[in-house]
């Protein structure tokens, strides 16, 4: 009899209990759920132009070089002084910088080529980007094709497979030159 | 007899620790109820521009945001195109390259995110990327969101 009395009194030792762990996790776990957001900011990457020295005059660039891409206050499109519509942005933009020199009118070659995208002030700020992404795209369709000519599935896959210290070789064939001119006073006219 | 004795040792002195997770759930409620997690109170309008050709901003904490848009009047009415940085409305712009100096020099590698409502007009976004460039805050991003349907 007094065996078991022994045993029972060791039995009751204190302990924290742990079966509620789980529950503080899982309260935790909700709790960053809720907090955390889940969509991500996305955009359309740009980096200006440092400010000009005004005594300094730009480098000159060839004519030929330049593709304008011109948005005037009722959202039309001027590709190289011809109306157009939006989506033919594209197609001409591929075509300007994969010239080679083929064609008079086009770039050179595509580290020399440059797009340019000027807007009035009254210009609608959505059809500037759409501007913007159709020229982003073109170079981006561009990009994935030299990618590809590299041995990568696409850009994206060269580029996770780069080095901090590789060089970009897609990037420095074809350089993404996108200058954003300064709008006109914007009288209706471009 | 000694039986009796020994019962009356086995009642546990020690705190009742049963309810203590609950007691822990109850602060934790408390916190994630009272926690105001830095929001800012944005008094524009800002539909973002859809787009395709979008890159992600990995690192949010390097982003500062400028808003561009009509200005919340209530009773979903928008008054003029008004600049906002954090928390107040820019009425002058020049003062945005002296706010972006300060911001670039806190944070080198500082990207500003310009949300923009779609239908502002450039006037304004050139003025502020006038200032962006005088203030040396280059790495700028148009947000805008993904485009559902393919064009």
């Amino acid at each position: 009899m007094p065996g078991l009395l022994k045993h029972k009194k060791v039995r009751s030792e204190a302990e924290i209990p742990t079966s509620s762990m789980a529950d503080i996790a899982f309260l935790l776990l909700i709790f960053f759920l809720v907090t955390t957001t889940i969509d991500v900011d996305t955009g359309i990457g740009m980096t200006l132009p440092p400010e000009l020295d005004p005594e300094v005059e730009p480098p000159p660039v060839k004519e030929r070089n330049i593709l304008t891409v011109l948005i005037n206050a009722q959202g039309q499109v001027l590709l190289e002084n011809e109306a157009s519509a939006i989506n033919q942005v594209r197609a001409e933009v591929v075509r300007h910088v994969q010239n080679n020199g083929a064609d008079e009118a086009y770039a050179e070659s595509a580290d020399k080529a440059v797009v340019s995208i000027k807007t009035d002030r009254q210009t609608p700020y959505d059809m500037y980007i759409q501007a913007l992404d159709e020229v982003w795209m073109a170079y981006f369709e561009m990009w994935d094709s030299e990618a590809r000519k590299l041995g990568a599935a696409n850009y994206q896959d060269y580029r996770d497979s780069l080095g901090p210290d590789d060089e970009n070789l897609v990037r420095e064939r074809i350089p993404a030159q996108i200058s954003l001119a300064e709008p006109d006073i914007g009288d209706g006219s471009i | 007899m000694s039986q009796h004795f020994k019962k009356k040792a086995q009642t546990s002195q020690g705190i009742p620790t049963a309810s203590l997770p609950d007691i822990i759930f109850m602060l934790l409620i408390f916190f994630m109820v009272t926690t105001v997690l830095r929001e800012q109170d944005v008094q524009v309008r800002t539909i973002l521009p859809k787009a395709e050709a979008l890159t992600k901003i990995e690192q949010k904490r390097y982003v500062s945001y400028i808003w561009m848009g009509p200005e919340k009047l209530g009773n979903n009415e928008f008054g003029d195109t008004k600049v906002q940085i954090d928390d107040a409305l820019i009425e002058d712009l020049t003062n945005i390259r002296t706010i972006m100096y300060r911001k670039l020099s806190e944070e080198p590698r500082l990207i500003v995110s310009l949300r923009v409502d779609e239908e502002s007009e450039m006037g304004i976004v050139t003025d502020v990327q006038q200032e962006l460039r005088k203030g040396g805050t280059l790495r700028i991003n148009y947000s805008s969101k993904r485009d559902v349907q393919t064009r």
